[in-house]
């Protein structure tokens, strides 16, 4: 039996370095190539000799999809491509394939240069790994090979993300890569047809959250920011270049502009500037309003946010400062963080999630005193040892865009799959939303952890040619409205769709004709006609839905079975009943001879 | 399987195609060169116009003075521009279940198609081709409603008159079905049927039917389809290129195979080089403005001005023009414009990778950022105050009935100085200069169109290979002022099936088989043997399950089982279920075999005779 395998390599119960391996249909697929945010070792890639001992990976895949630009999706594609080995095709949409370089570029300095790690991927190879690239559209229906499609829809999450459909034959996976079921204040909501997969697999960042309304965490956050900057305090909010930073950047653009507030706003240079580029030439990937009203008033040319210089850190007097990166783990948000965290009048607004080992997943969890502990946060400008006392006011609000428990079971809804499998979220969590799918849907729900197998048999249904005649032929029998109580029958449809008639003719044979006959005695103080008719009228009221004929030479029939009396002179209320049945009849047959064995009724009217 | 012809021009297609009980509208093209024969409406008073001779039959027994103007010899129409629409009567419209869009000049009569007819299926186009289609609508509608005319003339299209009219009024055809411009709520709700689809989406249509656009390289979003079942495959194609301008190149390959090629939208220049053209309107432009004078490009507002726009962008700096004013006025310009550099997914490998930079994808964001192009929305506002000549003005409608063109022809045509470029094939510039006569103006003929010629088209065909090929009549002759040019037309074997307006041309394959699931249970349950070599043999029974037109066999359900309270005797009385049939009994019969069993069945036979007997 067919059957479809699944193994994570990394974001099996766990969040960051998704990577997960299909096989379906005889075909190999990677889906996505991720880094670990949290590790800054061997475990910070997938572990790839799970495919193989040595040498390239090209045989083993048929195709890698990435499913959006996040780092944790597709952070350790150079090393893949380019250092362990892969020439194969790479497919992500097109905002994808424009914004991906750039980051893995920036992940590549950050990691290189700053911290000095050598053995890792090099600009070109970074180049080298896009032009493997080939770009995806929306809902177009990629051709990988002969038999493995592709085809891409709209997640949300970020600009560019997609979810995909990879089918063989009749058997089908999605992988949601990760998506976001609530359209925001730039992205729509994720959408999928009710493509009813084999295999849903689905990320579950926030597998037990179900979290209140947008609009009540965007006036939450607005409040927090207002405050702060009334009593001249400064705000930090460490974001990814891409993505939240665009989301929240409209909504302190439209709040400055109705308050007319003056603090200046800024966005920590680069990256951001470039980032706002993409959102305006990719403004079709944004949501229906955006989209709507672009070419009156760009939602991504902003008034109020200026790009931030590093001299601006100790200037005076309020300011709300976008800094990259989001987890406090480098760079600049970093740096200002340790400026500002001693004032208790600060704030830092963590608008997305952290991965455990950075400095922002320590504070969110109450960390007062932070202290270098390995080379695992290593800046240069920092020396071992340092502490550091946090003072200021630290904020969580969850505006990433993953879809939250609600979300998941509306996408469950919207593609009817066959089977469901967790990944990219904890394993605590997978357990409760696991029962919790369980319970509504009654499908399977697997949540394998990293290196893990889960296996899933599907049953494709074999497809057949069938000769047109012969198809109406048979609908044709039901008239043209088939009734739904009463399925017809359909008999002698040989294998390679011709008729019956017509593949005997193909092959020469003929056709053999199997009767049986039968003799009944009955006694019946009648005249052999009267018995005709007896028999008639005894059948007729015994057998319903039948065709049954009296015919002129008084024979009885009852579909093709023939029943004739006789009776000798001798004993003329001794009769003989005749019966005669083709092989195609027999369960009738032997019912009417067992029926007509027993006599028939006296109260029989002779009509 | 049925073809039936709505229109007769052969780049603005409008047919029908009926194939296994879908009904689908291919491209719905309003043949706007009825146009011609009416007055220009001008958006600020004209003397000239109005001051125009009425006409009267040479006898005075006709005298339509009121709805017939003369200009220098030719005879228009003084009444609110109107358009000939597809055959409206050929077949009813409200049994359509979707239209297929190929590109956004196709879809110009949409609004009379879907509106007030009882349309209610569902119209596939891709993104830009709505986006940009609804921009040239919103245009039109604009241009018709701007400057509203009071009277609209009717007497003259009365038989019985057109027939003493001169030409080539006369010989307007179907002038009882031409209609004036719809309005924006007509738009408006023709456009919200319309569902987006990407290239190489396939759609399926009730189960029965799958359509897929592909690329046609001709306008940004613009596509060929294909319309196929598991047996058939239908190509339609439809203003497809081949030259590398913006777009994405044309899909060729998936093309391949088909059964009937449909085969429109072919260049209406055949024997304009479109590059030599674009050298053409530059040398000329450059000309007009070194000594002075105005160059005006009647265009549309979207398509091949991206490409004129960027051909000025390479030349105007070594052609010195770099302190010219461009002006591009539309309605619609702004968004055109910006519209054009969304699309990155359309857009030519070139130009895509630009987006990954991220830069714009077409120059003109440049020229607008350098203020070398401006752009506004009419001649009206800002424009008149920004104003400076020599310049080269952009702007529509390329027909020179509407638009701001024809305040720039009344402004600048006295003058010798000043030159108008032709770059739309669309139609004939004599004929849109008619009204203007006599002008001092130059006029320069630079058709441009990047779409099939006959030799790419026959190369093309042979390529792909299709076994039937259905084209206009206009493809199968060479046209009428060439007639020796044998060259252009198609000649293939077998010839082509021409169509003309009103035709319906029954398709020429035979439906022969379908596709149908066997369930994995009954697959199982099947026991082929092998009658000879490579050939072998199952019967089967089963239950046909038709359900959105896709058939799936079942095993048949088995009896259930008898209740084991009921006795036996009690089953015996109840008639046996029409159940599964026994199988087809065939093949040889092993003699010897059968006689043996013959003979136990005798005993058996006597047996129950005995048994009877008692």
């Amino acid at each position: 039996m067919p059957e479809i395998k699944v193994t994570p390599l990394g974001a099996g119960q766990d969040v960051g370095r998704s990577c997960i391996l299909v096989s379906i249909g005889g075909k190999n697929i990677m889906l996505d190539c991720g880094m670990h945010m949290g590790y800054n070792d061997d475990r910070r890639f997938p572990d790839f000799s799970y495919i193989t001992q040595q040498g390239r990976l090209t045989e083993f895949l048929d195709c890698v999809i990435i499913s959006h630009f996040h780092l944790d999706h597709c952070g350790a594609l150079p090393y893949m491509s380019e250092m362990v080995g892969y020439d194969g095709p790479i497919y992500m949409t097109h905002p994808t394939k424009a914004i991906c370089p750039i980051l893995l570029e920036d992940f590549r300095k950050i990691t290189v240069d700053k911290k000095g790690e050598t053995n890792f991927f090099t600009s070109q190879m970074i180049k080298d790994c896009m032009k493997k690239v080939i770009p995806l559209n929306l809902h177009q229906t990629v051709q990988v090979d002969d038999e493995l499609e592709i085809k891409a829809y709209y997640a949300g999450h970020v600009l560019g993300a997609a979810m995909v459909q990879i089918k063989v034959g009749s058997e089908s996976v999605v992988y949601t890569g990760d998506y976001n079921m609530t359209p925001d204040r730039h992205l729509g909501a994720a959408w999928i047809d009710k493509c009813r997969p084999d295999i849903l697999i689905s990320e579950s960042t926030y597998a037990t959250t179900i979290r209140d309304s947008k609009r009540c965490r965007e006036r939450d956050f607005l409040k927090k920011v207002h405050e702060t900057v009334e009593r001249g305090g400064k705000v930090l909010i460490p974001v990814f270049a891409l993505g939240r930073a665009q989301e929240l950047c409209i909504l302190l653009e439209t709040f400055w502009e109705r308050m007319n507030m003056k603090a200046p706003i800024y966005f920590s240079t680069g990256l951001t500037e470039k980032a706002n580029h993409y959102y305006k030439l990719f403004i079709t990937w944004t949501n229906q309003k955006i989209r709507k009203t672009f070419v009156q008033r760009n939602m991504f040319e902003f008034k109020h946010i200026k790009a931030f210089d590093r001299s601006y850190i100790d200037n005076p007097g309020p300011m709300v400062v976008f800094a990259t990166p989001g987890m406090l783990h480098a760079g600049l948000s970093l740096q200002i963080f340790r400026k500002w965290a001693g004032n208790e009048k600060n704030m830092i607004i963590m608008p997305g999630y952290c991965v455990q080992g950075t400095i922002g997943h320590k504070i969110l969890n109450g960390q007062k005193k932070l202290e270098l502990e390995n080379r695992q946060t290593v800046i240069p400008e920092y020396e071992p040892g340092w502490s550091l006392e946090v003072k200021l006011q630290v904020e969580y609000m969850s505006f990433s865009a993953h879809a939250d428990a609600k979300g998941i079971m509306q996408l469950i809804r919207m593609a009817e799959p066959r089977n469901m499998l967790l990944v990219h979220g904890e394993a605590k969590k997978m357990e409760f939303l696991k029962d919790k799918i369980e319970q509504e849907f009654s499908i399977n729900c697997f949540m394998p952890a990293n290196g893990e197998t889960s296996t899933v048999a599907t049953n494709p249904s074999v497809p057949v040619d069938i000769s047109l005649n012969l198809l109406k032929r048979e609908m044709a029998l039901g008239g043209p409205l088939p009734d739904p109580k009463k399925p017809r029958t359909i008999w002698r449809a040989s294998l390679r769709l011709v008729s019956p008639e017509q593949a005997l003719k193909e092959l020469g044979l003929s056709e053999h004709q199997l009767r049986f006959t039968c003799r009944v005695q009955l006694q019946d103080a009648h005249s052999d006609s009267d018995t005709h008719i007896r028999i008639y009228t005894h059948l007729k009221s015994v057998l319903k839905g039948y065709t049954i004929q009296h015919l002129p030479d008084g024979t009885v029939m009852v579909e093709s079975i023939v029943i004739k009396v006789s009776s000798s002179p001798e004993e003329p209320n001794t009769k003989v009943l005749l019966l005669s049945w083709s092989y195609q009849d027999e369960d009738l047959g032997s019912f009417l001879s067992t029926l007509l064995k027993k006599g028939l009724p006296a109260a029989l009217s002779s009509m | 399987m049925k073809l039936y012809c709505l229109s007769g021009h052969p780049t603005l297609p409008c047919n029908v195609l009926k194939f296994k009980s879908t009904t689908i509208m291919l491209d719905c093209g309003l043949d706007t060169t009825s146009v011609l024969q009416f007055l220009p409406l001008p958006l600020v008073h004209s003397p000239r116009l109005s001051k125009l001779p009425g006409w009267v039959s040479k006898d005075g027994t006709i005298n339509l003075e009121k709805e017939l103007k003369e200009c220098a010899g030719r005879v228009f129409v003084d009444s609110q521009p109107e358009f000939c629409l597809p055959e409206r009567e050929l077949l009813d419209l409200s049994t359509i279940d979707v239209i297929l869009i190929s590109n956004y000049h196709c879809m110009m009569a949409l609004p009379y198609i879907t509106e007030h007819t009882g349309f209610t299926g569902s119209v596939y186009a891709t993104e830009p081709t709505l986006q940009i289609g609804r921009l040239l609508m919103e245009e039109l509608v604009n241009f018709m409603e701007r400057v509203p005319k009071a009277q609209s003339a009717t007497c003259w299209k009365n038989k019985e008159i057109q027939r003493v009219l001169p030409g080539p009024l006369k010989d307007a055809v179907e002038v009882l079905t031409w209609k004036t411009c719809y309005s924006i709520q007509d738009v408006n709700s023709a456009l919200s049927k319309v569902q987006l689809v990407g290239y190489s989406q396939k759609v399926e249509l009730f189960g029965a039917v799958q359509v897929t656009p592909l690329s046609s390289g001709y306008s940004l979003g613009s596509s060929n389809w294909i319309i196929q079942s598991h047996y058939e495959k239908v190509s339609y194609v439809s203003g497809s290129s081949l030259l590398t301008t913006h777009p994405q190149p044309m899909d060729q390959s998936s093309l391949k195979n088909s059964d009937v090629l449909i085969l429109t939208g072919l260049t209406q220049m055949p024997t304009a080089n479109p590059d030599g053209m674009l050298g053409d309107f530059c040398s000329n432009l450059a000309m007009t403005i070194r000594a002075g004078g105005n160059v005006l490009v009647p265009c549309y507002s979207s398509g091949v001005i991206y490409d004129l726009l960027e051909c000025l962008y390479q030349f105007i700096e070594n052609a010195n023009l770099g302190s010219t004013p461009f002006y591009f006025l539309s309605p619609v310009a702004n968004s055109s414009l910006e519209f054009s550099q969304i699309f990155a997914e359309w857009l030519c490998h070139n130009k895509q990778s630009k987006v990954y930079l991220p830069e714009p994808p077409f120059p003109h964001a440049e020229l607008i950022q350098t203020n070398k192009l401006k752009h506004y929305p009419s001649i009206h506002g800002d424009f008149s105050t920004d104003f400076r000549q020599p310049c080269v003005v952009f702007t529509g409608h390329p027909s020179l009935r509407f638009g701001d063109v024809v305040h720039f022809m009344e402004l600048w045509g006295k003058s010798s100085l000043n030159t108008i470029i032709f770059t739309e094939p669309d139609f004939s510039y004599l004929d849109a200069l008619a009204p203007y006569q006599p002008l001092s103006m130059k006029c320069v003929y630079c058709p441009i169109d990047t779409r099939l010629n006959f030799h790419q088209v026959s190369k093309l065909l042979k390529e792909v290979q299709p076994l039937h090929v259905v084209c206009p009549e206009q493809y199968t002759q060479p046209p009428p002022s060439q007639s020796h040019r044998s060259d252009l037309m198609l000649e293939l074997q077998p010839p082509p099936m021409p169509y003309r307006r009103c035709s319906v041309l029954g398709l020429p394959f035979r439906r022969r088989y379908e596709r149908i699931h066997l369930l994995p249970e009954l697959a199982k349950s099947l026991v082929p043997s092998e009658i000879k070599p490579g050939v072998s043999l199952a019967t089967v029974s089963a239950v046909l399950q038709s359900k959105d037109n896709k058939h799936t066999l079942q095993p048949v359900p088995k009896p259930l089982p008898l209740p084991p309270s009921k006795k036996r005797k009690r089953v015996v009385e109840e008639p046996p279920e029409v159940l599964a049939p026994k199988p087809l009994l065939s093949g040889s019969v092993p003699l010897e075999a059968f006689l043996a069993v013959l003979h136990k069945v005798r005993v058996s036979l006597k047996t129950l005779n005995t048994y009877l007997a008692c």
